[in-house]
């Protein structure tokens, strides 16, 4: 009922807006043509002024509402390159916006048609013009050098010491197989995937294998490198990191890499940002399917004690795929979780 | 040339036509069909109806595109509530009054191909392109008025099948309008990528062909039917826009054709172009040895330029607004062409920062920033120019007037956010945000419907012989242009705080839930704004019929070849000899006078610039 009443209202709305529309164009036409397109001038001219004003100060003021929502300092050292440019592309362009908005809407007000103004026939001036064909190409200047300086840096080779951590999406969550204490990943194939003990398709012909593990979770130690070796099982994803401003695809077919430094522990995080619950998230960030917004792990950032306590906990992906007979009904935790969310979806 | 023969004779017989009334004395007359209703309004030849049926068709889908935004917007600012009328339009895609994740997808995914494609392409560029060059170069009509009429043709059955996309059992493409593989090369993937995306790629192909048969014309006949002393640096900036549009129309959507047709061989013939090492459902698939990363390239080759395409036309079209409004030459209009040209270059080169994140290699990436970022220089250039023909103007506010300042504050704002996004270093953090949304919307999206509005109401009494109501004009420019920036500009801080796009719902996340009183408020204007759309649309028809009538055939006394035209042209476009050029389109206040015609010689004693 009230949403016959809303589209009624609305209607009626609109027929009003109409009839002051129309009884416009006919006083437009009892006042002569030129009269009305004065008077049509000034509100217009007006306008242009008061969105002018209005909208700088609303520029100025969206900024300061959403402030404290942004995500603040990089949590990885190789964010803090993406922060800077950001704040450098920040001021030039805002600086332009601000400048070139004031112009456009100033001149409107400004000259606005009125009786015995003749325009300036100005049809070209060859200093101007390479003015500004000068000087944005400068400043552009700058700021791909500084772009590609840190694009240069961030996509660097990892640190030969960093640790490994295979990334592996699927529809729709992600998988982690670390190397366990060799510190080498093992072959894997897709067609030895086998949903229910082997997710990543190893190869246990590998020996490399029989110590790698598989965690819904990313655990990674703060200030230690770390070095992602990111797939797909099925369509494209992306590793989305938005607290360590990174992100790389996840192809299927072709391995991609990132690798970061992170800077702050979790527990560090939630004392910075005074939110208990804080958590770092990893995010998909390409349209995968209909749980795309659904494709989330927890990262954890940690001390290397922390670190290595986990690391111990964790049963291996060998021992799941060959238990002893014995154990067979009693599957480990962290397997069926992985396969509780995937059914989940 | 036998074609512009047929023209002329077609001419004489609309005079014909008029001198004896209806109906009389044709038969047998091989132009016969000039009068019938099929002919006249159906399979008409005549560029300027064309023109109309481009448009019209363009308002029907963005009224669908732009309702689907709403649905989807409905979802993201208030995922709690349930709208139980949503269940009696959309049936099972909503039960129980809230939308699926499947039909979100469906909904953005259409959105984005409709708006895209068949607005802001077909619509945009087909409209103004097939109405204002043959009146603006001075020719009877397109090079070929048979291949313009399948060009619309071909249009109309793309858009009959991307509608009956939508009616199918497991409902339309919804991987997104950039249809990436594998989602969009397996029905396993998603359920959008059964049936909806064979149509999908089907009706593309078809729009493909429409776009070809269109640009094609319209190169052939700015290049070859320009009246006499029409010389390329005589053209109104709208038809140097036209061309350049149409070049890299020509140039670009084979590519794109190729690379939909590589997938629906993937799709189902068994080849492995984008496919590999995929396992899903429970199975291992055979494909090996593809690469999905090569139908972002192929798509990007012409998905890039196509922003261009979008966005020429609307900028040609503010150039010459501008002028006539101002009363002043546009300033600088060799540097516009010559910006134009440049863009239209680059366009070809910057493919690959919409691939910055997909494991590129970094050198290749780091020259891409470089292509990309030089693009604002030419952007910088035409902005200024704007600036500067306003400037000491003597302006008059025409609901036209207005969408173009309009667009030029917009292109101004998404043009600036478009120099992040290039820098890949700053990609790396708000690929796939809001950020790009944002961006896209206000440089591509606001910016080419404010060019797109602007020549509608300013070309609307050629078309049609009547006005649009101004005072609904105003009240349409002002409410959209203060609601496009609420709408997107707050998205650009979603976009930094990582906010990604394509999410149903965010409330399961730590990260993007703090948004929620920003996503209501934006959804919130977005029915307003959209509800100001149909107050357009009404407008527009409601003016066809009962608009104000023209009394004077040049209403803003503007100086280029249409309006030389009667107040309603037949077939042909001047009754009798085309017009003869004597000077550039930007003649306004020269020497004290407010304007002087293209078709007036020039004078012994006429200033020289």
């Amino acid at each position: 009922m009230s949403g016959y009443l809303a589209v009624l209202v609305v209607v009626l709305i609109f027929v009003v807006i109409f009839q002051i529309a129309k009884a416009s164009e006919y006083v437009s036409i009892l006042k002569g043509e030129k009269k009305s397109r004065e008077q049509s001038n000034r509100i217009n001219g007006f306008l242009m002024i008061v969105f002018l004003v209005l909208g700088l100060i609303a520029v100025w003021w969206c900024h300061d509402l959403l402030d404290d929502k942004m995500l603040g300092e990089s949590a990885s050292v190789q964010g803090e390159g993406v922060d800077q440019l950001i704040k450098v592309t920040f001021i030039i362009t805002m600086a332009v916006f601000v400048v070139t908005q004031i112009l456009l809407f100033w001149f409107s007000f400004k000259y606005q048609e009125k009786e015995g103004r003749k325009a300036f026939y100005f049809p070209h001036n060859n200093k101007l013009e390479v003015i500004w064909t000068v000087v944005p190409a400068i400043a552009l200047t700058i700021l791909v050098a500084f772009g590609i300086r840190h694009w240069m840096r961030i996509t660097s080779e990892a640190p030969k010491d960093a640790m490994v951590v295979e990334v592996i999406g699927k529809q729709f969550n992600w998988m982690m197989r670390y190397p366990g204490k060799d510190g080498q990943l093992g072959r894997r194939h897709f067609k030895q995937i086998n949903e229910s003990n082997n997710p990543l398709g190893q190869d246990w012909a590998d020996k490399l294998n029989h110590d790698d593990f598989i965690s819904s979770e990313l655990h990674v130690v703060v200030g230690k490198d770390v070095k992602l070796i990111i797939g797909s099982r099925d369509v494209v994803h992306d590793v989305g990191l938005p607290h360590f401003r990174l992100k790389m695809d996840a192809v299927p077919g072709i391995p991609t890499t990132l690798w970061f430094t992170p800077k702050f522990t979790t527990a560090e995080m939630r004392k910075r940002t005074g939110n208990p619950d804080f958590v770092y998230e990893l995010a998909c960030d390409q349209m995968c399917g209909k749980g795309h917004y659904s494709m989330k792990a927890n990262i954890v950032v940690e001390t290397q004690e922390e670190y290595d306590a986990w690391l111990a906990s964790q049963p291996t992906q060998y021992s799941q795929a060959h238990p002893a007979p014995e154990a067979a009904p009693a599957k480990p935790a962290d397997s069926t979780k992985a396969v509780a969310v995937a059914a989940a979806h | 040339m036998s074609n512009e023969a047929t023209l002329h004779s077609q001419d004489l017989a609309h005079h014909g036509h008029v001198e004896h009334g209806h109906g009389n004395g044709h038969d047998g007359h091989d132009h016969h069909h000039e009068e019938t209703f099929i002919s006249k309004y159906v399979f008409s030849m005549d560029h300027k109806m064309i023109a109309k049926q481009f448009l019209i068709t363009g308002i029907i889908w963005a009224i669908i595109g732009a309702f689907f935004s709403v649905l989807f917007r409905l979802q993201l600012g208030y995922p709690e509530a349930t709208f139980p009328w949503l269940e009696s339009i959309l049936g099972h895609w909503a039960e129980g009054g809230r939308i699926t994740a499947e039909a979100y997808y469906a909904l953005v995914t259409m959105h984005g191909t409709i708006l895209v494609f068949f607005v802001l392409t077909a619509g945009l560029s087909g409209t103004f392109s097939n109405l204002l060059i043959p009146l603006q170069v001075g020719a009877r009509d397109m090079a070929s008025p048979f291949m313009n009429m399948l060009s619309y043709w071909f249009f109309f059955l793309a858009s009959v099948i991307m509608m009956s996309s939508l009616f199918v059992q497991t409902g339309p493409a919804s991987g997104g309008w950039t249809a990436y593989p594998p989602l969009s090369a397996l029905g396993d993937a998603s359920i959008g990528s059964k049936i909806g995306m064979d149509l999908w790629l089907i009706s593309m192909a078809i729009f493909v062909v429409s776009s070809l048969l269109g640009s094609l014309n319209y190169i052939s006949t700015i290049l070859n039917m320009r009246t006499k002393g029409m010389s390329m640096t005589r053209l109104p900036l709208t038809i140097w826009a036209f061309f350049f549009t149409a070049v890299l129309g020509v140039l670009s959507f084979p590519v794109l054709l190729s690379g939909f047709v590589l997938l629906l061989f993937d799709r189902h013939a068994d080849t492995s172009f984008y496919l590999s090492e995929i396992f899903i459902q429970g199975k291992a698939l055979a494909h090996e040895g593809g690469s999905a990363i090569l139908y972002q390239h192929l798509f990007w080759f012409l998905g890039h330029p196509e922003v261009y395409i979008i966005i020429l036309p609307a900028m040609g079209m503010v150039s010459e607004i501008l002028a006539v409004n101002s009363r002043k030459p546009i300033f600088g209009y060799l540097a516009m062409v010559g910006s134009l040209f440049a863009i239209c270059i680059l366009a070809f080169l910057v493919w690959a920062h919409h691939m910055f994140v997909t494991g590129l290699n970094p050198f290749l990436g780091a020259f891409f920033v470089l292509l990309t970022l030089l693009i604002a220089v030419p952007s910088a250039i035409k902005v200024f120019n704007w600036l500067t023909t306003i400037w000491r103007g003597n302006i008059r506010f025409t609901p036209a007037s207005l969408f173009s300042i309009g667009f030029v504050s917009t292109f101004i704002s998404g043009g600036l956010t478009g120099i992040w996004l290039g820098n890949s270093a700053i990609d790396i953090h708000l690929h796939d945000t809001y950020f790009v949304i944002a961006h896209f919307h206000i440089v591509m999206g606001v910016s080419a419907f404010f060019g797109m509005f602007a020549g509608i109401y300013h070309w609307f009494p050629k078309m049609y012989g009547r006005y649009m109501n101004q005072t609904l004009g105003f009240i349409h420019f002002w409410i959209t242009l203060v609601g496009a920036y609420l709408i997107f500009w707050p998205m650009h801080y979603e976009g930094m705080a990582g906010m990604p796009r394509r999410y149903f719902d965010y409330s399961t996340w730590a990260s993007f839930n703090q948004f929620e009183g920003l996503n209501q408020f934006i959804s919130f204007v977005v029915i307003i704004v959209f509800a100001t759309q149909l107050l357009f649309v009404f407008n527009f028809f409601y003016s066809i019929f009962k608009g104000r009538k023209l009394t004077t055939p040049n209403p803003w006394n503007a100086t280029s070849l249409e309006w030389t035209t009667p107040i309603n042209p037949g077939h042909g476009n001047w009754p009798g000899e085309i017009p003869e050029v004597h000077r550039w389109a930007y003649d306004y206040s020269k020497d004290g006078k407010d304007f002087i015609p293209q078709t007036v010689p020039v004078s012994p004693d006429e200033s020289n610039h």
